[in-house]
């Protein structure tokens, strides 16, 4: 070679060595301390009862004592050892484990649950309740997040998702009064769903209008549309238009008497197991049959979905649709379950919630599915502790399903990838 | 195996009152590869995505095998036997090779199950066939582009394409993996498979195709056969006689000037897309960055131009140290730069051609004194910059985004020209740029060099970095092969791209 040859230059860089974010550790690090000065050394030395059965339960489980300063101060330690090792883990240049923040999660949790149970009035919480009362709340965030996972799936964003639970919550509650049925109510309520979606679908399908704007206008159209009809109309006939009745409850013999998941699996009502099934089938069908695998290529790369002869508009169209009618049943269950009756903004902004459990969820229907049972869990927690009284002023607790919203949103989620082209109209050529 | 033959008849296509197709007509024999031929924006790919049926025509027919067909969609083209693989390749980038081969011809069992496992053999089979190795199991996103391209044939061939229609295919590809794809062109024709090859670079359509059809502004202009001289090839596709060879004088470098060394560029995700690079230019002389398209190619202009963040390392031009300077102060040490696309960094589209002409002197004499500019002079000086450099626009008035890809690209070169230079960057300056203009746009840089300007031009063009270049480095993952004097052959640089040394060694893997 001639002399303007120079030897290849083999990365010999002054950059120092590429180094994890600090986040995680030191957040860490900080709750640790927090957990231990305030649950630890701040704690009640009252002892917290956690209660695993209850009185009638065909099986007895003894109750868990956890004596409030004493547990707090090894709670802390252990919530120390696992920030120490986090902090070990970034001095090596390594990240910390997906699992450790989890379990520090949880741990935390049960010690932030037992410093408040020992500082109450009342010391002492069902474990069984707590955790029965949480599926319950997250039924409809459940139902809520599963229609944003078809609809972001397939790559229209659906804000409109309190406006599908709202329409659903209203239309239940009046088919299920005027026909004396409440399963009639149910499947109204996934058709007033489906065509709340239908508006959704066409304006930012069809028309191409911002979906972000098209979901906001219409969750405050059926706030507004449906607080006027109930002001208008059930209101002054709450006989005729707002006594639906509720879904019975289907305990399922012998297996609803296992302490703690037999309340949450085999005592349900027909809309509770519809959300283990609408869970189980949205995950086969995107993952493993061919609709969730189109619905995922147009989510995606919608071009090479049209390219391979799919009809790309015309799939957003009918899931988007169906997510709608996910949420409706969603919706149903308010009126129908929870409570007995419609009230203006019954769903009260749990809508968000579900996108929020979504997002946490990485937009897999399982995911989105454990993230509503957190939130749900929250939800619960705040009533709860209402009950047993806390030291802790109400409006604080009220505020716990939003905080833990954020910081799972904000923290924890990560680098997740949402579905390619959501939120991108399809336009041909 | 059932061969087709295609016949297009009078195909037209308009948008709005433009037509990008006007009157085709187009026979494809069964068993042969077929070149269309024209330069960007020629219209070739319209006329692919209304014979597979992405485009409504809007006048013509399509026959195959004398039939006339009409195809509402690209699944009524596929059961006709027509395959395409487009120029941005149609792959689900977060799928597997299986996944995305069986996306819209799923194999399923009861209840539409997924039974991937039937995509799986037929690949595997497919790919011992033609020699693809393709692991049905890997995940789009991780493979390099030439191994994506050769899914997307799979996908065509798993149709059981008759007609397979490539539109610009190698456009993304190292010269040995254009070489391996012309093979496994050969093989597909010797296999019964027609094919639409639609390129505008000469070497590789002369080289494979058994009939040209050369196609200019929307309009066919003629056939050629495959024997026919570049010169006269280009000169249909121009539509004028135009000279191939730049025939330039011997550079005659004097002092060195520009000396770039050990510059490395951080991405977000930790990895060095520029790597420890050194380098040095000398007053009179061209150095050419050869590499595929996304090496650290960019990353490296513009890191010396200094909008790039993370940078580490030194660049000295005249003796003074660039890096970490304001772009301002970098321009104004006397550095002219043609970014890599104009649209995005190198013009403001809706602006006057007179008002982008001065978009890096507004602020100062003669075209404005204290806060108000000149208009007479930005005028003027508009009227000089296009008549030296004949730029084709209606007036110094129009709106640059109107005029043609050359044209633009003129104007962004008399911008970056009509300073006094001390150093001159040109990333990609002939990128989608018609025949006629890159011959015109390669003297004016060569003159610039003649004057004794050190200049850097960066093109993933193998051609134009041979055409233009005193000595070639080559980049591959955004480290320098190495660099290496103008003459070498384009086996050498092909494998140097590809990330071997110039000695021979891997660098990599």
């Amino acid at each position: 070679m001639s002399a303007t040859t120079t030897a290849p230059t083999p990365g010999s860089t002054a950059l120092p060595a590429f180094r994890p974010s600090l986040k995680v550790p030191v957040s860490l690090g900080v709750l640790a301390l927090v957990a231990l000065v305030f649950f630890g050394f701040l704690g009640s030395d009252k002892t917290a009862e956690m209660k695993i059965s209850d009185a009638g339960d065909a099986v007895a489980v003894p109750a868990l004592m956890i004596p409030g300063q004493v547990g707090g101060i090894v709670f802390g330690i252990l919530l120390l050892a696992m920030a120490a090792y986090s902090i070990y883990l970034w001095t090596q240049g390594e990240k910390s484990p997906k699992w450790l923040p989890i379990a520090f999660a949880v741990v935390f949790v049960f010690a932030l649950l037992v410093w408040i149970v020992a500082g109450a009035r009342q010391p002492s919480i069902s474990l069984a309740g707590l955790v029965a009362g949480s599926v319950t709340l997250a039924v409809p965030l459940v139902f809520g997040s599963l229609s944003g996972v078809l609809c972001e799936r397939v790559g229209v964003v659906n804000i409109a998702i309190e406006g599908q639970l709202l329409g659903g919550a209203f239309t239940a509650a009046l088919v299920a009064t005027m026909t004396g049925s409440p399963y009639i109510g149910l499947i109204a309520a996934a058709a007033a769903g489906a065509v709340v979606s239908m508006v959704l679908a066409v304006f930012s399908i069809k028309y191409l209008v911002n979906q972000i704007i098209v979901g906001v206008v219409l969750n405050v159209l059926v706030s507004g549309l449906t607080g006027f009809l109930y002001g208008t109309l059930m209101v002054p006939n709450k006989e005729q238009f707002n006594t639906p009745g509720r879904l019975d409850i289907l305990p399922i013999p012998l297996l609803s008497d296992i302490p703690i998941i037999g309340p949450i699996l085999f005592e349900q009502s027909i809309a509770g197991y519809l959300m283990y099934i609408a869970v189980a089938v949205v995950w086969f069908g995107l993952f493993k049959t061919r609709w969730g695998l189109r619905v995922r290529a147009v989510g995606e790369h919608p071009q090479a979905a049209d390219t391979l002869g799919i009809n790309v508009n015309a799939t957003r169209f009918w899931n988007v649709t169906l997510g709608g009618a996910i949420a409706g049943i969603g919706g149903a269950v308010f009126t129908l379950v929870t409570i007995d009756s419609f009230t203006k903004d019954i769903s009260g902004g749990r809508g968000f919630i579900a996108l929020a459990a979504l997002i946490f969820g990485r937009w897999n229907p399982i995911g989105a599915f454990l993230a509503s049972l957190l939130f749900g869990f929250a939800y619960n927690l705040q009533s709860i502790l209402g009950i047993i009284g806390t030291p802790v002023p109400s409006q604080f607790m009220a505020m716990l399903p939003y905080l833990v919203t954020i910081f799972a949103v904000a923290g924890l989620v990560g680098k997740s990838r949402p579905p390619a082209a959501s939120g991108i109209p399809y336009v041909k050529g | 195996m059932g061969v087709v033959k295609l016949e297009l008849k009078g195909i037209s296509k308009a948008f709005g009152t433009f037509y990008a197709n006007q009157d085709i007509d187009l026979v494809v024999e069964s068993g042969q590869i077929h070149c269309l031929l024209g330069e960007n924006g020629a219209g070739k790919s319209t006329l692919m995505n209304v014979l597979y049926g992405l485009y409504e025509p809007t006048a013509g027919q399509i026959l195959v095998d004398d039939q006339p067909v009409n195809f509402r969609g690209p699944g009524d083209a596929m059961a006709a036997g027509i395959g395409m693989v487009h120029q941005h390749f149609m792959l689900v980038p977060v799928f597997t090779v299986a996944e995305n081969v069986a996306l819209g011809a799923e194999p399923t069992t009861f209840g539409g199950v997924l039974s991937i496992d039937e995509t799986r053999k037929k690949i595997r089979e497919i790919s011992d066939k033609y020699g693809f190795d393709v692991d049905p199991d890997a995940l789009v996103e991780d493979l390099p582009v030439g191994v994506q391209q050769r899914v997307e044939i799979i996908k065509a061939l798993v149709r059981e394409a008759k007609v397979l229609i490539l539109d610009e295919p190698t456009a993304v590809l190292t010269p040995q993996e254009t070489d391996e794809l012309l093979d496994i062109m050969r093989q597909l024709k010797a296999s019964g498979t027609s094919i639409v090859f639609i390129s505008h670079k000469l070497r590789e359509v002369k080289a494979v195709s058994d009939v040209i059809t050369v196609v200019r502004r929307g309009k066919v202009v003629g056939d050629a056969p495959p024997t026919a001289s570049a010169t006269e090839l280009a000169s249909m596709m121009v539509g004028r006689p135009v000279s191939l060879s730049l025939n330039k004088a011997a550079a005659q470098p004097k002092e060195t000037t520009f000396v770039v060394e050990n510059l490395t560029v951080r991405a977000a995700n930790g990895t060095n897309v520029v790597d420890g690079i050194s380098f040095d230019i000398a007053q009179g002389e061209i150095l050419a960055v050869a590499g595929v398209q996304g090496n650290g190619q960019t990353e490296l202009t513009e890191a010396i131009l200094g909008i790039q963040e993370h940078v580490t390392g030194s660049v000295v031009l005249d003796g003074k140290q660039l890096l970490g300077l304001p772009v301002k102060d970098v321009l104004r040490s006397g550095v002219g730069f043609v970014p890599e696309d104009r649209t995005v960094d190198g013009l403001v589209g809706p602006f006057s051609v007179a008002e982008n002409l001065v978009l890096d002197l507004y602020d100062q004499e003669p075209f404005a004194s204290g806060i108000s500019m000149k208009p007479a002079k930005v005028a003027e000086h508009a009227k000089a910059k296009i008549a030296e450099f004949d730029i084709r626009t209606p007036s110094a008035g129009s709106a640059a985004g109107t005029l043609s890809g050359g044209n633009q690209q003129k104007v962004v070169m008399a911008r970056e020209l009509s300073r006094p230079l001390r150093l001159f960057i040109a990333s990609q300056p002939t990128r989608g740029v018609d025949v006629g203009s890159i011959e015109f746009l390669h003297k004016r840089i060569v003159a610039e060099r003649d004057v004794g300007t050190p200049v850097m031009i960066v093109s993933t063009e193998l051609d134009e970095v041979i055409e233009l270049a005193d000595r070639i480095a080559v980049l591959y993952k955004g480290k320098l092969v190495g660099i290496v004097p103008a003459g070498t052959p384009r086996d050498t640089l092909g494998l140097m791209m590809a990330g071997v040394g110039p000695e021979g060694g891997s660098d990599d893997q």
